[in-house]
């Protein structure tokens, strides 16, 4: 993931007008950069390309995709779908709150290093609960496996 | 178009023949995405590693899902002139069994199925792997046709998944794939082909069950210079992974399904719509969009028949209303999905305003299957208003989890029972939910009721997109009603007012009844609003978002009863309602639990009955899961 730059920005920017793409995949790439929407870059967007900040920001905030704020080292998307749900994907993302420290079981956690988001089916039902750690989905998952993976994550170099 | 296309088209079919029935050894790692996450990535790994290391002549190939989900990581030998071997559960420790018996010369050990016969669905013939079926040792092992997962099972969508590699073009064309295209191309008018579906009787599977031919129809009568063509691939359901598994399985079916709609209807660009949590298909379609381009499948002139038609992969935001076909065009637009009142309908103004058909993934998958076969051959199967099969996805309190493809009128029970073996730990079956946020959960009495699109509209559900999520006597009803609410509640858009805010206020009601501060009187007035709702909101989405709450109303008003006026939640699920507890009797003092507890909430000697300090518990559930003997009760 890159910090937020004008650069890299700007030859986003040139890419897209070029392929004549659409502004959700705009915010896409731009996210994919740099890890979120920085609000320099949504304004940096007005400017060049004369779109409203506020239209901007009813894409951003519309789609769940997008995120306002840095995201930790680490995301942990823990599924609440249906299949999910009926096996306890809730116990799952309360444990991770409470290991770090999150208040309501989403967000960031202080040290950077975790954020943990709920998702609703990631496509694995079979697998129920789920649970994705960054690229990785993980199935069968339960509070003590869960334990184990944070722990493994956090004596990782990511 | 001309002669020597069609000579390529065979010439490539040949090719992929001999990939499929290989004259060396061929080792083939189920890795969709379900597979991936029970770990098929470093299983095949260490077959790449060991195949190399041990000097085994042998190919490693990936397929899709097989439907077996709760088998993986799968993984399929085949050695010439034997069955095709299927060995379930692979850890990288077995790869080394297996491979050491290849390097042997041996049949590995282990293997729960065996295939003798590859079924050629769109050919009408079938193909045999081997004839050494007399090896006592593969004689011993249960042909996959006499599982009782695949016995009821008639798989038409489904047909290439978990057989194919779906990254190898040459093994879809070999299973008849893109001839449906090549001949239609040739001998066939856009208007025979939208007749040929119509006479199917096929209805579309991404939820509605609007005919496809009649909307084909109604979009290549519009007048328009430009029509467009949408596969939905936006799959919102949670529960449902049918869409996904044939996107990772057999991407080819959906674009050669994509060619003949846009061919039918008149459109030169086609779009596929992917929800963003499924980077896996994105990736396979691409590679299969660009495989068929350089085959002269895609692009302009396609197969020299002066048909030109493309494909552009759109990836989704995050947005389960942007399923929702006029929501889902302006999102492709840039906009953010808000849907819009209908009519006009799509196919008469939709995407830039030009005419356009969304269909769903499932759909077109099955599309190449009866242009190839006829509609005759396909409407013979299913029920008088619901032809063909349907995919279903099999998940939730069952034994054999997994993807399901029966004909249409199949009864639950057979699902449920025969299928899926029954519910696990000998607990009771409860109900199973249909048709995700906007579908109801249909009680156990109801479990010989045929699925069928009216079948089960009429018992308070719909088809939706076909998960079935099934539930035993520790699934909370009361509480499956408050998620989906808690779930649409999330998704709305907030355009219109019954649903932003109807929705909203039913929720709370749930919750207030879940914590056991619910009253008599909120149940009328949950189904008062829930009717509000259904009548007045602008789409699908909120119109359907009281289907839980009715459904659930109607069949298990008991259980809502017990959290008003018993403060009890009969299925232990209510964290407020319930408290947990060790039963002396059944525990045996193993001290798991107290390890596990991190809230210090439970104490015991070893090996005597432990104990849970009910004011320090936090209820995360943690005993209950580790607990050997299931002694943690609630
Ligand atoms: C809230 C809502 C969500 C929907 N989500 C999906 C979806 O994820 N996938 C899908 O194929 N259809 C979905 N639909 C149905 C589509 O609007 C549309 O009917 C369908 O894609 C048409 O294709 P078909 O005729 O092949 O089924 C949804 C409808 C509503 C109201
Ligand atoms: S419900 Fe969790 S992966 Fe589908």
């Amino acid at each position: 993931m890159e910090s937020f730059n004008k650069t890299s920005l700007n030859t986003i920017i040139q890419a897209h007008k070029k392929q004549n793409g659409s502004l959700v995949s705009l915010l896409q790439d731009i996210q994919d950069t740099f890890g979120y929407l920085p609000r320099e870059a949504l304004q940096h967007v007005n400017t060049v390309l004369d779109i409203p900040l506020s239209k901007l920001f009813s894409i951003a905030t519309f789609y769940n995709a997008f995120n306002l704020e840095p995201q930790g080292k680490n995301t942990l998307s823990v599924c609440l779908g249906t299949a999910c749900h009926v096996k306890g994907g809730e116990n799952l993302i309360a444990m991770m709150g409470r290991a770090l420290g999150l208040d309501n079981s989403e967000g960031t956690s202080a040290d950077g290093k975790f954020t943990i988001k709920k998702v609703r089916c990631l496509g694995c039902c079979s697998m129920a609960p789920v649970v994705k750690a960054n690229d990785d989905i993980h199935g069968s998952m339960t509070q003590t496996k869960t334990a184990n993976l944070l722990k493994k994550l956090k004596k990782s170099k990511r | 178009m001309n002669a020597k296309a069609i000579k390529n088209v065979q010439g490539l079919k040949k090719e992929g023949l001999v990939s499929l029935f290989p004259d060396k050894i061929k080792i083939i790692v189920g890795s969709a995405s379900c597979g991936l996450a029970a770990g098929a990535g470093p299983v095949f790994e260490a077959i790449k590693t060991g195949v190399k290391e041990k000097r085994i002549k042998a190919r490693v190939t990936r397929t899709g899902c097989i439907g077996l989900c709760h088998q993986e990581p799968l993984v399929d030998v085949i050695i010439p002139d034997k069955p095709r071997l299927t060995y379930g559960k692979v850890t990288p420790q077995a790869v080394k069994k297996i491979l050491d018996a290849l390097k042997k010369g041996k049949v590995p050990q282990g293997a729960f199925a065996r295939i003798d016969t590859e079924e050629f669905l769109l050919e009408g013939t079938s193909r045999t792997y081997g004839t050494d079926s007399e090896d006592p040792q593969i004689a011993q092992i249960p042909g996959f046709d006499v599982l009782s997962f695949y016995q009821k099972q008639s798989r038409i969508a489904l047909r290439n998944c978990g057989f194919i590699d779906p990254g190898n073009i040459l093994e879809y064309m070999a299973k008849g794939g893109y001839t449906a295209l090549a001949e239609l191309l040739q001998s066939k008018s856009p208007q025979q082909v939208v007749s040929e579906i119509e006479r199917s009787g096929l209805r579309g599977r991404g939820g509605a069950g609007f005919l496809t031919g009649r909307k084909w129809k109604m979009c290549r009568a519009a007048h328009a210079d430009k029509k467009y063509l949408i596969c939905n691939a936006d799959e919102g359901d949670p529960g449902a992974y049918m869409d996904r598994s044939i996107l990772e399985g057999d991407p080819h079916t959906v674009i050669e399904g994509m060619l003949i709609a846009g061919y039918a209807i008149g459109a030169a660009q086609g779009y596929i719509y992917v929800r963003d949590e499924y980077p896996l298909a994105i990736e396979r379609l691409q590679k299969a969009l660009k495989q068929a381009r350089t085959h002269g499948l895609l692009g302009d002139d396609i197969l020299k028949s002066g048909f030109s038609f493309d494909i552009i992969i759109n990836r989704g935001a995050g947005a389960f209303v942007c399923g929702e076909e006029t929501a889902l065009i302006k999102s492709i637009e840039g906009d953010w999905g808000e849907p819009r009142q209908r009519p006009p309908y799509p196919a008469q103004r939709g995407l830039w305003g030009k005419p356009t058909v969304i269909n769903n993934v499932e759909t077109l998958a099955t599309v190449p299957a009866v242009m190839h076969n006829g509609a005759k051959w396909f409407s013979a199967l299913g029920t008088q208003h619901s032809k063909g099969t349907k995919v279903f996805s099999l998940v939730g309190k069952v034994n054999r989890i997994g993807l399901v493809e029966v004909p249409m009128g199949t009864s639950l029970r057979d699902i449920i029972y025969d299928i899926g073996g029954g519910i696990p730990d000998g607990r009771a079956f409860k109900a199973v939910q249909t048709g995700g946020p906007s579908g109801g959960c249909i009680p156990a009495e109801l479990i010989d009721l045929p699925v069928d699109y009216e079948a089960l509209s009429r018992a308070g559900s719909i088809m939706g997109s076909g998960g079935l999520i099934v539930m035993d006597d520790k699934t909370c009803m009361v509480d499956v009603a408050k998620y989906f609410l808690d779930f649409l509640e999330n998704e709305s858009c907030g355009k219109c007012t019954p649903c932003r805010v109807g929705v909203k206020r039913m929720r709370e009601l749930l919750d207030a009844i879940c914590s056991g501060s619910g009253i008599i009187e909120d149940l009328a007035l949950l189904e008062k609003m829930a009717l509000n709702i259904k009548d007045s909101a602008l789409c699908g989405l909120g119109k359907t978002a009281p289907n839980p709450v009715l459904s659930t109303l109607k069949y298990f008003k008991d259980e809502y009863l017990a959290h008003i006026l018993l403060k009890k939640c009969p299925a232990g699920v209510c964290k407020n309602l319930i408290t947990y507890a060790i039963d002396p009797a059944v525990c045996t003092g193993c001290g798991a639990c107290l390890k596990a507890c991190p809230a210090d909430a439970i104490k015991g000697e070893k090996k005597k009955a432990h104990k849970v300090l009910t004011k320090k518990c936090i209820k995360c559930g943690a005993c209950q899961e580790v607990c050997p003997v299931g002694a943690v009760v609630t």
